[in-house]
């Protein structure tokens, strides 16, 4: 058996967000997310709906960027059916988080003040209503406490300590699963919904995943560590990303 | 029936200073760019732009004709930052309502429906509401009493979309796969200008492509360009790719006012013609 990389590891990780998700459409942004999303499809998860990243649902397990034939189509998911789905809330989505609090809220759009940004970044996009309507969880490439910050300068995605305040039904759909980086695999499972450390992977200490935090992380007892793959995960992996994409974006 | 067939800068003559101006599209995909090339030579200003932006946006900031943008995002898809809207947003010289995806499509469809607002989770918590204190919420009038955001209508004076196929009367095809919010932007629109690959007779729409990809209707349309390869640099498939090369180059202008002035002088401040000619292969 090939020895698992940390790529592999957060792979395996991000795979795991979507245990139980069922007959879903899963959205992950980024290629450790898509290589998860198409891991769990691939092994534990088979119902889980992917697209292509744009409009078409693949029944395939493809490899990254290998578009798939007609008869690896099962159906249509243009922009507008996009909305319709994550307002339905039949819907997980993976996104990145330029900056991330100890309660989940995300900033993806700028940083320092909204109204003269000292930088510019996408904007809003769809987190506001993804993370109303919907499971949500985050992939963090490089964990630092740049990204997991005492507080984000917009939110965007909302985090527990916003939904809390809402009236019962607006946060029918609200989620925040997980938070995986490159350093551990975060949740917010905690009475108050902080974040929390669900594991560390394997090689990584809890004291070094709390040095790049820039907030007080809760973490139970002994933390346990991230599982490795499988070997029958491993060969899923090493199909799926030949080119071995994930290990350029999490380095060993 | 009506022949809608105009120019491209027929059609920018009809904007004037102030209006609000809905482009469709998404991102670097199936923009209106010949409209939008238009627009630049024409001068008009004070423009609101409403878009799910791509370069059209950053075009426009980096002219100095939108005086305001209303977007869920601002990107280039294989580059994730629009620098020119970056600068602007940075320079602080543009205005902005910056509204989740899917609000900014209800904003249109209430707009479509003649209706005020439509409300909507989306929004709720996030500090979309707290950076725009003129969007509201609304109670739910039934039992769960519930409260909403109230979308207001994005009411367009004019609204721009680029399709694959169209006939003089403006019937409009799109031969991808994503017929993105084109059809809301035409009728949340007081006018819609339509550019096209290519105008064919009504007759030969449905040689082209299936029932489905007739997403624009001519009650939707009043004015047809036909602008081959108007699309470019964004994608507009099947008919072509998005060039990559000449994108990077466009996101290369925003380095400095000399690297800007070039491309202006080359690729703006010329007509159409002469464009396509500059970025023929």
């Amino acid at each position: 058996m090939t020895e698992a990389t940390r790529a592999d590891v957060c792979a395996v990780a991000v795979a795991e967000c979507f245990r139980g998700d069922g007959e879903i459409m899963v959205s992950p942004m980024g290629v450790t997310p898509t290589l998860g999303a198409r891991l769990a499809k691939a092994t534990f998860e088979p119902d889980l709906v992917l697209t292509d990243g744009m409009n078409l649902i693949v029944s395939a397990v493809l490899p990254l960027g290998e578009a798939p034939s007609d008869a690896e189509v099962e159906g249509w998911m243009p922009f507008p059916r996009v909305f319709d789905t994550l307002w339905w809330g039949k819907r997980h989505v993976m996104m990145g988080a330029s900056q991330i609090d100890r309660f989940g809220n995300q900033n993806i759009a700028c940083i320092g003040d909204f109204h003269r940004p000292k930088a510019q970044l996408l904007g809003v996009r769809g987190a506001p209503g993804n993370t109303i309507n919907h499971a949500t969880s985050y992939w963090v490439p490089r964990h630092s406490a740049r990204v997991f910050v005492e507080r984000v300068d917009v939110v965007c995605g909302v985090g527990y300590d916003r939904a809390a305040a809402l009236p019962a039904p607006s946060r029918v759909g609200h989620e925040i699963r997980r938070v995986v980086t490159d350093l551990a695999v975060l949740d917010f499972e905690t009475p108050d919904h902080r974040m929390r450390v669900r594991s560390v992977h394997p090689g990584v200490t809890l004291d070094e995943v709390r040095e790049a935090t820039g907030f007080e992380l809760v973490a139970d007892g002994e933390v346990p560590t991230t599982r490795l793959p499988t070997a029958a995960e491993i060969e899923v992996l090493r199909r799926l990303d030949p080119k071995g994409h994930a290990t350029k974006e999490v380095q060993s | 029936m009506m022949d809608k067939v105009m120019t491209l800068d027929e059609v920018a003559g009809e904007l004037r200073d102030g209006m609000t101006v809905g482009i469709g599209g998404w991102g670097s995909r199936r923009k209106p760019m010949a409209l939008v090339r238009a627009i630049v030579r024409s001068g008009v200003k004070d423009l609101t732009v409403v878009s799910y932006g791509g370069p059209d946006v950053g075009i426009l900031c980096k002219t100095g004709q939108a005086r305001r943008v209303v977007y869920g995002f601002v990107s280039l898809d294989s580059i994730p930052l629009e620098p020119h809207f970056r600068a602007a947003r940075q320079a602080g010289s543009v205005e902005v309502m910056e509204l989740d995806e899917g609000m900014f499509q209800w904003g249109l469809r209430a707009a479509a429906q003649r209706l005020p607002f439509l409300p909507t989770r989306a929004g709720l918590g996030s500090d979309v509401l707290r950076h725009h204190p003129e969007l509201r919420t609304v109670q739910s009038p039934y039992d769960d009493g519930e409260t909403l955001v109230a979308m207001p209508a994005l009411r367009l004076d004019v609204a721009l979309i680029h399709m694959n196929r169209a006939d003089a009367h403006g019937n409009g095809q799109y031969l991808g796969r994503d017929p993105y919010f084109d059809e809301w932007f035409c009728m949340a629109a007081d006018r819609a200008f339509m550019s096209c690959e290519r105008v064919v007779p009504t007759e030969a729409l449905l040689a082209g492509g299936p029932l489905q990809s007739l997403s624009i209707n001519r009650m939707m349309v009043q004015g047809v360009v036909e602008a081959p390869n108007g699309a470019h640099f964004t994608e507009c498939p099947p008919d072509y790719g998005r060039d990559e090369a000449f994108q990077r180059a466009y996101a290369a202008s925003a380095k400095d006012d000399a690297a800007w002035e070039a491309f202006r002088a080359k690729y703006l401040d010329v007509d159409e013609a002469a464009y396509q000619k500059a970025v023929a292969k």
